[in-house]
């Protein structure tokens, strides 16, 4: 019999509704096997953020729990997951949970198999599975044979859209794992506040720059523009090389990725880790003066041209119509 | 501050990866090669770190031989001293590297450890975000994944991850592990003085036994590609109305 566990990580108490993205898989997953499927989180004020996804799980806590500490979060979550004999564990593979599943792996000596987009069988030779995975951060997929008894996997990020919640409370169970006191040597120990309001990562809109920019003070155009619309400003790697703008500004495989409702690339020809970073947008306007650049034809709306002239042009006539 | 960097050689793709006709590999026929991006910050951040307190700093990879070409350019930007554990150049699954790794260490440290070890969040190509905790947790040593800021303070390794919000803060007793992200530090270009002095030869260990692991890869494939009809808005200025027609439909005006 099958049991399947689904890490959900809280945040000072606080569920993302993505980290719940992991949900949907593994209810198609418990559908299919026939298996019971439970929840887990760490630390005592996730109780109340869970609750309401249901339908049952567990609640780890110990006094080294206190906040994120991934060492002691492997440590407890491979503790519940030998004492209640669970044989498939998921998580979100955002940066936490990527992390944890790492632990988990770890302790166990068990593979783990990182950001699955599909599970294609269930029943391979020897209670072997095969899925599919992602690689060069989604410009490329490979199909994966896991053959251990214990399938650990992380779900990829924008793959699944979190579920509903169904409105009934769980029923949590509060889980005491063993932990020694000397792994809260990996715990945050304290937290700076930098950006207030909009992020890369949250805002509508995102105007970003690249190769065609030219320079670090040419991208005030694309600041002011990013102004009007209520968005930020985002780059390509060549800006953040060429010190053009921080990193933190990046868009890509090695910076944020991002999922605005318009994405506007700006002198950004678009290599594979560039675009992987931006194709969750809704729309994508690339502003280019090659018609043939990989962005332009990937984009759903292209403007072909200088761009320092035509982010001129739209800016007057936005600020013409107020 | 003794500071070990394990780095990985990864094809150095454009804006298309072609695969080889067995659908195993991508075919590097006619791409260049490079350090993964997050393992090359690390390896500033480790040079900056011995200029900062001193010591020294090795660089040590698991791969084919050519893997040297990445030795050397580790030299040219400041490591003191590389390290190849010679394999062969299928992909390793994360248990195998791990394990291999962890034998190198043990051996290059003799009884005397590394203050830190620093790798890179998740390789370029293969991405699997767990060979540092991997061989942290095997050599007994705390260590945290996806830092974007690195400072040593006493006996402790003072770690910045970024948040939604700004940054979480992390303090870990050295002998230490953490793996790094694109935008810890700038990589410098290299000097004439370290090409010059790269090309002294590096030092090579026995090669490595690639033990059972998992999971297995049984193929590579493209993902479906979106055909997207590109609507082009104009050319030049001339674009503005249509620009600005887009911006109200998606609601941003």
């Amino acid at each position: 019999m099958n049991r399947i566990l689904v890490f959900v990580d809280n945040d000072r108490g606080i569920v993302s509704p993505s980290a719940l993205e992991a949900l949907t898989p593994a209810r198609a997953l418990a559908d299919s096997l026939g298996a019971a499927l439970e929840l887990v989180t760490v630390g005592d004020r996730g109780r109340a953020a869970l609750e309401p996804v249901g339908p049952s799980g567990y609640v780890i806590s110990h006094p080294v729990l206190s906040d994120y500490a991934p060492e002691a979060y492997g440590e407890a979550l491979a503790q519940l997951v030998s004492d209640k004999a669970f044989s498939v564990v998921l998580s979100l593979g955002d940066d936490r949970g990527a992390e944890v599943m790492a632990h988990l792996a770890a302790v166990l000596d068990q593979p783990l198999v990182a950001n699955v987009t599909e599970i294609v069988d269930t029943e391979g030779p020897h209670g072997s599975w095969e899925v599919i995975r992602v690689r060069w951060g989604g410009s490329l997929l490979e199909r994966a044979r896991v053959r251990s008894s214990l399938k650990l996997l992380t779900i990829a990020p924008h793959t699944f859209c979190a579920p509903e919640a169904d409105g009934e409370a769980g029923r949590f169970t509060t889980f005491v794992p063993e932990i020694p006191d000397s792994l809260a040597r990996t715990r945050v120990v304290e937290r700076v506040k930098l950006a207030e309001g909009l992020t890369l990562a949250t805002a509508p809109v995102v105007v970003s720059g690249g190769r065609g920019v030219g320079s670090a003070e040419n991208f005030a155009v694309l600041e002011e523009l990013a102004d009007l619309l209520g968005g930020v400003v985002g780059c390509s790697r060549v800006a953040t090389n060429n010190g053009w703008r921080p990193h933190s500004d990046q868009v890509g495989q090695t910076g944020t990725r991002i999922a605005p409702d318009l994405y506007i690339a700006c002198g950004i020809s678009g290599a594979v880790q560039h675009w992987v970073g931006c194709m969750a947008s809704k729309q994508i306007l690339a502003i280019n003066t090659d018609p043939e650049a990989p962005l332009v034809t990937k984009a759903d709306y292209a403007v072909i041209g200088d761009l320092h002239e035509i982010l001129g042009a739209v800016i007057a006539e936005i600020k013409a119509r107020t | 501050m003794n500071i070990l960097v394990c780095v990985k050689r990864v094809p150095a793709p454009g804006a298309r990866i072609v695969l080889t006709d067995d659908s195993q590999d991508i075919d590097t026929r006619h791409l260049g090669f490079t350090t993964s991006p997050h393992e090359e910050c690390a390896v500033e951040a480790a040079v900056q770190l011995k200029e900062r307190h001193g010591g020294t700093t090795t660089v040590l990879t698991l791969g084919p031989p050519d893997a040297v070409e990445q030795l050397r350019y580790s030299v040219s930007v400041g490591a003191d001293r590389v390290v190849l554990v010679p394999a062969d150049s299928t992909e390793w699954d994360p248990q195998a590297t791990a394990s291999a790794l962890v034998e190198a260490i043990e051996d290059l440290e003799g009884g005397s450890p590394f203050d830190l070890i620093l790798f890179g969040n998740e390789s370029a190509d293969s991405g699997g975000y767990q060979v540092g905790i991997r061989v942290a947790r095997a050599l007994g040593r705390p260590v945290i994944s996806g830092l974007k800021g690195i400072e040593i303070d006493g006996d402790q390794m003072v770690g910045r991850r970024e948040t939604d919000e700004g940054f979480e803060v992390y303090r870990l007793p050295l002998p230490a592990v953490a793996a790094a992200k694109e935008g810890i530090t700038l990589p410098r270009y290299p000097t004439l003085p370290g090409r010059l002095k790269s090309r002294r030869p590096e030092l090579l260990q026995d090669p490595a036994e690639m033990k059972a692991g998992g999971p297995e890869q049984v193929s590579l494939l493209k993902p479906a590609e979106e055909v997207t009809e590109t609507v082009i808005l104009g050319h030049g200025a001339d674009a503005a109305p249509g620009v600005v027609r887009l911006l109200e439909e998606v609601g941003l005006l």
